[in-house]
């Protein structure tokens, strides 16, 4: 296996110690230095922005019409900081450790304290570039609670965190292009990673617009191309979202690690019909007001507001009663579905269970109104129109969200809500410099594995992508520049360029004379069924033995019987689409093996086989404490590494929210 | 809520690439759920033509729930379609009702050409958001983030300025095509924080530069750009434009 390249030493000094002593490249070479970054949202657009304001030249890649797209900006309900502003028992080392447990304990640990410790920087460099966070009313700003923490440490933007984020990176990104450091290359797609002497050095980029190849060199490549959880073809993710960057990457060499780790939200709006798209996720801030429950009987068809207080069961608070609604991901998402399957489920699906405001909008928010207007013995009619009043100004935009949907007020009526894919921890293997195994290469963000184990924490996604480019990148990059300072741009005559954009054609050639009858949306909704079925909230070997099979089938499929209409060279979402369906086909064979070969229950991996009696994840430390990180050998042939994961701070125990 | 099916009639704009001239064409949609998004509506149309052996529809799309901005659709004579703050992803089909004509245009302007069918190139804004739209600070600011109080009504009306999506529904509806909504929420949004204070006059001056150099229109207030915006951005930001241009225009050359 790789060295993970964590450095030696006491956990809190590893990183300072780093950068006191990783090379640096100076001003006059960096100038002459090329890096292609790929993909701009927090962490490709933080990134690009940094390493262009350092002096670098750098080319900027992204497959929408602008940077300021990418799906970072759809996260909505905050950012962790170990700040400690509200004075409540916060700091680095509690962050750390609750990302570590979070994850249940499948995460480097000098990587996840690190991301603590740079968290504080994040949120000084977004207030500085005019992130406008919420503020109470001193002035100063405003936090909230998310899953699996204690504390309250989320900076956020009412229900619009990360858009407000991605802006601030995409006008430091903006004000680079600007200034000559960073080109941009919108409606741009990646389709080929080019190796120069095992270095990664270039890619090959198609013209969205034209369907033009176009090749690229750079001294280095960063992937910072996000999640794959549109394998599952229904998600919350953009539609565009894709693992075709990483994928190629891993088909050039690049391990790819813990691809089964899923994160399934607990809280999005529940699927209606066969039509639908994609789905949408309710902020996991609401849980900080909202409390979830079912009836306490079986097929109550009655509507929730009939169903008197006494006959209701939280099931969470009940479970979990030191976290209650409050209790990580993986955790709320499980208990939604085993009350569901139990036949307590709500909706005319029977998939869902309500998210109800009621309570707090009245006790919490009403009442505090109420006393602050000096309204005494207010009636019912009072604090709810108090409540109403605060509770938009807090999630207001996501109510609105809601109602456009469903066409309910949750401000009446409880929400329905039910799991859905989110997020993937899994990614490409990188070790604690952020490089990938090919030297040269790097993945940033939610592109790699690193930091969330088997399970990531609310509000720290939009942590990691900015950890990652605004203050990782910068210092580990120069140690392996400063090693590159004598290499001349390679030309792209090179044969290694020349033999890239070969395979590329080749394949985009392949793909539109298959001239089948069936069209790549339908294949893809077929993968995901077998996917959400057979490898999602819950998996057994059955299962997955069985839809390892069925996805090779689908596969063959796919590749003789797909239609694509139009031309190779012109605007042609159709092709787009099919070529990033094809790499989800062989990354969704690959998340069942590694489903199957980890005999263990941890975070968002879930085996039936491996369950404590309570129904809680069992993990099995003795054999399966490491990461995988799976070599491609052959089709379907993959090869297992394993990164022992060694805890010195934090000793793993079975984790507890009770 | 009651869901019911619908049989409808689509006239889209369809043209080849920006090089060639388009025209309407005729669809028949049949079986549409009321609890389809419209752009599902969409995805069943393009995926019956497809079948058919006919060129589907481009249309640009991402994150489907109202805040990529990446979508953009001038339905029934109106961008994002008949719903107030809502963006084309997030209009549901209970909005139609059985036999309804629905006509469906890109958004028209001289600075956003047509890529192709239903496609623009936006690419203007970017430009715009270049020639100031930031505030011209590097990574690594050392200041603590509560170091500046920011009045709490103050950071609110920057943030309402910020949540612009950029989708340029408000240069769409304009019959100028004008891009003032759009400049003058980002000049708000930074103009607003004493973050932005230093840069202030700069970045007004280079942003409507160059929006007046993309080939925008001219603003005369006519608000169909604040009744269209999905993200219901005020137009009292363009009146902070002006106030902001005025100043900087009388007092930049001054070393003040």
């Amino acid at each position: 296996m790789h060295d993970s390249k964590s450095p030696s030493g006491p956990l809190e000094r590893k990183w300072s110690d780093y950068k006191g002593h990783c090379k640096l490249v100076n001003p006059a070479n960096k100038r002459k230095l090329e890096i292609i970054v790929v993909g701009t949202g927090l962490a490709g657009a933080s990134a690009a922005a940094s390493l262009g304001e350092l002096g670098y030249k750098v080319k900027a890649f992204c497959f929408q019409d602008s940077p300021r797209r990418a799906h970072s900006i759809a996260a909505q309900g905050g950012i962790n900081a170990a700040k400690n502003y509200q004075n409540d028992g916060d700091s680095i080392y509690r962050l750390f450790y609750d990302t570590i447990k979070g994850g249940d304990y499948r995460a480097r640990e000098s990587n996840v304290h690190r991301l603590a410790e740079v968290s504080v920087n994040i949120i000084d460099q977004c207030v500085a570039q005019g992130v406008p966070f919420a503020r109470e009313y001193g002035g100063l700003l405003n936090n909230r609670s998310f899953g699996g923490t204690q504390v309250k440490r989320t900076f956020y933007a009412a229900g619009q965190t990360g858009q407000q984020l991605l802006i601030g990176a995409y006008q430091a990104l903006e004000r680079q292009v600007a200034l000559g450091n960073v080109k941009m290359y919108s409606r741009h797609e990646m389709l080929e990673v080019v190796l120069v002497d095992g270095k990664a050095r270039g890619i090959i980029a198609r013209d969205l617009i034209n369907g033009k190849l176009e090749r690229h060199f750079g001294h280095s490549v960063l992937l910072c191309t996000g999640g794959y959880g549109n394998v599952f073809y229904l998600s919350t993710n953009a539609m565009g979202c894709n693992v075709s960057a990483t994928w190629k990457a891993h088909k050039k060499g690049a391990y790819f690690s813990n691809p089964c780790f899923t994160q399934i939200h607990p809280t999005c709006i529940p699927v209606t019909g066969d039509h639908q798209s994609k789905l949408t996720l309710m902020s996991e801030s609401l849980r900080n007001d909202g409390r979830i429950w079912v009836p306490k009987t079986k097929n109550d068809t009655r509507k929730a507001n009939d169903i008197p207080e006494g006959e209701r069961d939280y099931y969470l608070e009940r479970r979990y009663p030191a976290f209650g609604n409050l209790v990580p991901r993986d955790v709320a998402s499980r208990a939604a579905k085993e009350r569901c399957d139990a036949g307590f489920g709500v909706g005319s699906t029977k998939q869902a269970v309500y998210l109800d405001f009621k309570f707090n909008l009245i006790n919490k928010y009403g009442k505090t109104e109420a006393s602050k207007q000096g309204i005494e013995n207010p009636d019912m009619e009072t604090l709810v129109r108090l409540g109403k009043e605060v509770v938009k100004e807090e999630y207001g935009n996501l109510f609105e969200m809601y109602e456009k949907i469903t066409g309910e007020n949750p401000y009446e009526v409880p929400m329905r809500i039910y799991p859905a894919v989110h997020y993937t921890m899994g990614g490409l293997w990188v070790d604690y410099e952020l490089m990938t195994n090919i030297p040269g290469l790097y993945s940033l963000g939610e592109a790699n594995f690193s930091d969330h184990g088997a399970n990531r924490l609310g509000a720290s996604a939009l942590m990691q992508g900015l950890a990652d480019g605004y203050f990782v990148i910068p210092y580990t990059i120069g140690n392996f520049l400063a090693n590159e300072i004598a290499v001349k741009p390679i030309p792209v005559s090179h044969e290694a360029f020349e033999a890239a954009e070969k395979a590329v054609s080749e394949r985009i050639n392949k793909l539109m004379n298959i001239k089948g009858k069936q069209s790549v949306e339908s294949l893809h909704k077929r993968l995901g069924k077998i996917m959400w079925e057979k490898c999602g909230m819950a998996r057994n070997a059955k299962g997955l033995e069985e839809a390892i099979k069925e996805i090779q089938q689908l596969k063959k499929e796919f590749w003789s019987d797909l239609r694509i209409p139009g031309e190779i060279n012109e605007m042609n979402p159709e092709l787009d689409k099919a070529g990033r369906v094809a790499d989800f086909m062989e990354l969704g064979e690959l998340m069942c093996i590694d489903a199957l070969q980890r005999n263990e229950s941890c975070g968002g991996h879930f085996r039936e086989e491996y369950q404590t009696p309570e129904g809680e994840a069992m993990r099995r430390d003795d054999e399966f404490m490491y990461v995988s990180a799976w070599e491609l050998k052959g089709e379907s042939n993959w090869e297992l590494h394993k990164e022992e994961l060694k805890y010195e701070e934090v000793k793993p125990t079975q984790r507890s929210y009770k | 809520m009651e869901h019911y099916i619908m049989n409808l009639t689509l006239k889209v704009w369809k043209q080849k690439n920006a090089a060639t001239k388009g025209s309407f064409e005729t669809y028949q949609v049949k079986e549409i759920s009321s609890e389809m998004s419209f752009l599902e509506m969409f995805d069943v149309l393009n995926e019956q033509l497809i079948h058919e052996g006919k060129d589907p529809i481009a249309f640009d799309h991402d994150c489907r729930e109202g805040i990529c901005g990446m979508c953009s659709m001038y339905i029934n004579g109106r961008p994002h379609g008949p719903w107030q703050g809502t963006t084309v992803c997030q209009l549901h089909m209970r909005a139609f009702k059985d036999g309804d004509t629905i006509v469906v245009e890109p958004w028209r302007a001289n600075a956003f050409p047509v890529i192709k069918d239903l496609v623009v190139d936006r690419t203007a804004f970017d430009r715009i958001i270049q020639a100031g739209g930031f505030i011209s600070v590097n990574t690594g600011v050392s200041l603590d983030g509560n170091a500046i109080p920011i009045e709490k009504a103050k950071a609110d009306l920057s943030f309402a300025a910020a949540s612009c999506i950029g989708c340029g529904a408000c240069v769409a509806s304009c019959k100028n095509s004008s891009a003032m909504l759009f400049v003058s929420a980002k000049v708000a949004h930074l103009a607003l924080l004493p973050q932005g204070e230093l840069e202030r006059k700069t970045r007004v001056l280079g942003m409507v530069a160059q929006m007046d150099k993309e080939g925008f229109g001219s603003c005369t207030f006519t608000e169909a750009c604040e009744a269209v915006c999905p993200k219901e951005i005020s137009v009292t930001n363009i009146s902070r434009l002006n106030a902001e241009y005025m100043k900087a225009g009388l007092s930049v050359d001054n070393s003040d």
